[in-house]
């Protein structure tokens, strides 16, 4: 229901509201999320931004908003900005500037590059952007396109654990890509009359919280409006969110088993045949081999792996295979294993047999809206192949060879900057990305592998801990209201318009044609951001039909047509025929591309590769099991930390969750500093009681920096005192390079004191080049520096 | 006319803030101060072994209704964007009769 003043203006983009400009439009991170939620941003007779608010006819979000759209104006006119270009004049680390132009700016950029093309090759730079901003097809287009590089990847982010093993996984089986159904890809929201959408009868929230997390394109809030229209929960999760406090079954979990709890539930499934027989035998391969493979993952045995009663895996298992339609809606945590392609195999197992693929209120195929395909690989093919082939990470066949990644692997890339093998990197542009505060696990061993480097780039809207420490130079970036842009990430087409302007920053995709134009100006034949939008509409969305114009001023918002069960109408393949675009032309249960590049074609789960029963001798000495990154309302990962925010106003410090017992046990009081340590370094957060954790689980933040406090090193803005990457190693990923142990570790606990924070991780790491250490598995020496074998 | 009221169906309040926010910036309060204040109770093992977690936007002595929103044709900025839509307002009356249908509520008829 809409009120008279929306109603009136419901045909505007743009209109009067006193002394306001409303502007309707979208607005994608940063600052934000992975969503594109409809907004109306108000701003006033100067320009300035001054309110936001939800734009209750976008379909997205329906009006509603999350607290860090409401409180953007904070962010945008923040006095930390930084609004010009700036030079570094002191040593990496100091945090020292001058602020020079654009133009002398990119004049030290096309110097620097061109040396490294005469000096190297262009393969030896890299370009890193984190997640979830509105930057992730431009800067895969000015590395393969500008700097003529195979080498884009995530910020150091281990084994591409974000997204990547799960679309790996469902590449593979499926020939497409699988989401939970919300309704969300028609215009016409949570309407069962002239949809054909139907309310799932249950919903399996699988290691997140979407309410809090809004990953990949996933409003949180359509769960909560499917349970007032009835839907039953079953939440996985090693702590009681508010999600699994509303649900019939809480799967209380041990971090990093997901894979074996979905083996144990694809048992029970198959074993009291309650999987859909019509479904299986119709449109699956493998079926055989996979009830063999579940053979022995029995409820008893799971119940033991996964801290978890084996009467609720059962009973979970049968109220999910019983519920038509049921779905599942996964997270992070599958991905952050290094066991993270088998488990996601598992559970995309899990929503086949059932019979819920690509039906109303079940696990739909979808692809981007009118087949825009811009994102990781865009500009790919501008590469000659013999250049394409030298991208890192070649050895692991499925990623580099089947196209199942456009991206270089990270570890990998970390390990050419430290040794020079296959090739050095000497270079590294960082557009919107913040490695050392957030993304890259062992965050220590960046810190001292980037600073070697030749020549650092930092593109962001603010100073960060990455940019102080290795930046040479660093360009402001526009916020998403300071841009005119367009983006799809499944449905619908948005456009962003342009409404305000902060000093002279200026957009990714105005930074990225300038120079461009400078290095390879047969690849940029548009002008600013607006020619580059309309080309992109124009030659890679054919089927929009419309340009910028027609997208920001007129529609806003464009969604494609959706059909159910394109498997059985001929939309399912390439080729038109019935199916999936598999090999077998079915979902393959038994992926057979997995078999063809050496791996095991079947899901699967063994023991994290730090765990209380893989390394009993480390669980002795770091008795808890630690996961990372549960998400925080107020934070997207390690934006929005700027101090005076209602963001630091309502979460100002980092807080670590362990339960009473276990606290009591070590003394440990609520609201304490207390030290987190393993075998790879420590960090200190503040002490939370979580009553509803397993008395051997610690759940910590990420993310964490102090921008109120010192920037230049040793403090680095406090980051590494609080960054519980120090315990997380990188480079050790899975077999095929996809996955890492990011929610899986050991640790201990214990409290700060005066006489142990002496010396603090800032310190330690910048001035005494600590951390970064790992054990000998040969001989259990503990091995410190840059460079180490596994 | 009856006065105007709030209806809190907190069986489904995330306890995400947003109408904490949207109130802040509508009254244009500062750090501390609140119009609608988001409450916790929990999580909390009840003797049956179920679990007790539940959030409460408690509007404040701040809190103006959204009298001039209202005005302007215009919804209340915490019922505007509550992303759960689980706050409603309306006529005291209709938010009672409303609230009674409910397993978790709170009608709220605050003075401004």
């Amino acid at each position: 229901m809409t009120s008279k003043y929306y109603e009136e203006h419901k045909d505007d983009v743009t209109w009067q509201d006193g002394d306001y400009t409303v502007t309707r439009t979208t607005t994608w991170s940063g600052p934000g999320c992975h969503d594109g939620c409809g907004v109306l941003y108000y701003t006033d007779k100067d320009g300035k931004l001054a309110k936001v608010e939800g734009d209750p006819y976008n379909p997205f979000n329906g009006g509603t908003l999350c607290m860090r759209c409401l409180e953007m104006p904070e962010f945008v006119n923040h006095p930390q900005r930084v609004t010009s270009p700036l030079k570094r004049v002191g040593e990496r680390g100091e945090n020292k500037w001058e602020e020079i132009s654009y133009d002398e700016a990119y004049d030290i950029v096309e110097e620097k590059v061109r040396e490294i093309w005469r000096d190297y090759a262009p393969e030896s730079i890299s370009c890193m952007m984190g997640t979830g901003r509105n930057a992730c097809w431009q800067v895969p287009y000015l590395c393969y396109s500008a700097f003529g590089s195979p080498n884009f990847c995530l910020g150091f982010l281990s084994g591409e654990s974000c997204f990547q093993p799960r679309s790996a996984a469902m590449a593979s089986m499926n020939g497409d890509f699988l989401i939970a159904d919300m309704s969300q890809q028609f215009e016409q929201r949570y309407d069962e009359e002239n949809t054909e959408w139907r309310t799932p009868e249950v919903i399996v929230i699988w290691g997140n919280n979407p309410v809090r997390s809004n990953s990949d394109n996933f409003y949180g809030g359509w769960v909560v409006d499917c349970m007032q229209r009835g839907s039953k929960l079953i939440t996985i999760d090693p702590s009681l969110t508010w999600l699994a406090s509303r649900s019939e079954y809480w799967l209380r979990l041990r971090p990093g088993t997901d894979g074996a709890l979905a083996l144990g539930m694809l048992h029970v499934i198959i074993e009291e045949d309650l999987y859909d027989h019509e479904f299986v035998e119709k449109w699956t391969y493998g079926f055989d081999e996979l009830r063999e493979r579940c053979k022995d993952w029995t409820p008893e045995k799971v119940s033991e792996i996964c801290w978890i009663p084996a009467e609720d895996i059962v009973a979970a298992a049968r109220m999910y295979a019983q519920a038509k339609p049921a779905t599942i809606q996964w997270g992070l945590p599958i991905d952050q294993a290094v066991w993270g392609i088998p488990s996601a195999m598992a559970i995309n197992a899990l929503w086949t047999i059932t019979g819920n693929v690509d039906i109303p209120g079940g696990n739909i195929i979808i692809r981007n809206a009118f087949d825009q395909n811009v994102s990781y690989n865009y500009g790919f093919n501008n590469l000659a192949p013999e250049v394409q082939a030298k991208r890192i990470g070649a050895e692991y066949p499925l990623m580099a060879k089947a196209g199942f990644s456009s991206t270089a692997h990270s570890d990998s890339i970390l390990k050419a900057i430290e040794t020079g093998d296959p090739y050095p990197i000497r270079m590294l542009w960082l557009q919107s990305t913040n490695p050392i505060a957030n993304m890259g696990s062992d965050a220590p061993r960046i810190y001292r592998a980037v600073k070697s480097l030749d020549f650092v780039v930092v593109v962001d809207m603010y100073m960060t801990p990455t940019a102080v420490a290795f930046a040479d130079l660093f360009l402001p970036c526009a916020m998403s209201c300071e841009r005119d842009s367009q983006r799809v990430w499944w449905v619908p087409l948005r456009g962003m318009k342009k409404v305000t302007q902060c000093g002279n920053v200026k957009s990714d995709e105005d930074i990225i044609i300038d120079l461009g134009k400078r290095l390879h100006p047969e690849n940029f034949p548009f002008d600013n951001e607006i020619e580059w939008a309309d080309n992109i509409l124009k030659n890679e969305t054919p089927a929009y039909g419309g340009d910028f114009d027609q997208l920001v001023n007129k529609d806003v918002w464009k969604y494609p047509e959706f059909h159910y069960r394109k498997y059985e109408i001929g939309e399912g393949r390439y080729d038109g025929q019935v199916g999936f675009n598999t090999p077998t032309g079915r979902v393959e249960l038994y992926n057979t591309t997995m078999m063809l590049w050496g791996y095991d074609p079947l899901p699967d789960w063994e023991e994290p590769t730090s765990s209380p029963y893989r390394t009993p001798e480390l669980f002795e000495k770091y008795p808890f099991v630690l996961t990372t990154g549960a998400r925080s309302f107020e934070f997207f990962h390690s934006e929005n930390r700027q101090p005076n925010t209602t963001s630091r106003e309502l979460h100002p410090m980092p807080k670590f969750e362990m339960s009473k017992n276990a606290a009591e046990k070590l003394g440990l009081e609520d609201g304490e500093w207390c030290w987190l340590e393993n075998q790879h370094g420590r960090c200190r957060q503040i002490l939370r009681i979580n009553p509803s954790l397993d008395d051997r689980v610690v759940r910590a933040e990420h993310g964490w920096w102090f921008p109120e406090t010192e920037g230049a090193e040793p403090n680095l803005f406090g980051t590494f005192d609080s960054n519980i990457n120090n315990l997380i190693p990188q480079c050790d990923n899975g077999v095929t390079g996809y996955g890492a142990p990011y929610k899986n570790q050991l640790c201990k606990v214990y409290k700060c004191t005066e006489e142990n924070s002496k010396v603090m991780p800032g310190y330690h790491v910048t001035r005494e080049d600590g951390y970064s250490k790992d054990i000998d598995e040969s001989n259990g020496d503990v091995k410190v520096g840059m460079s180490y074998e596994r | 006319m009856s006065a105007n009221a709030l209806m809190i169906d907190y069986e489904f309040c995330t306890g995400c803030h947003a109408c904490e926010v949207a109130c802040k910036k509508h009254l244009e309060v500062g750090e501390g101060q609140y119009g609608i204040h988001v409450l916790q109770d929990g999580p909390r093992e009840l003797p049956d072994g179920r679990w007790e977690y539940n959030f409460l936007p408690m509007p404040t002595s701040l809190c103006d209704m959204c009298a001039g929103r209202i005005a302007e044709g215009k919804d209340a900025a915490c019922v505007h964007h509550c992303p759960a839509h689980c706050m409603h307002y309306g006529p005291a009356e209709e938010m009672a009769a409303l609230a009674a249908e409910k397993t978790k509520s709170a009608v709220f008829v605050p003075v401004a």
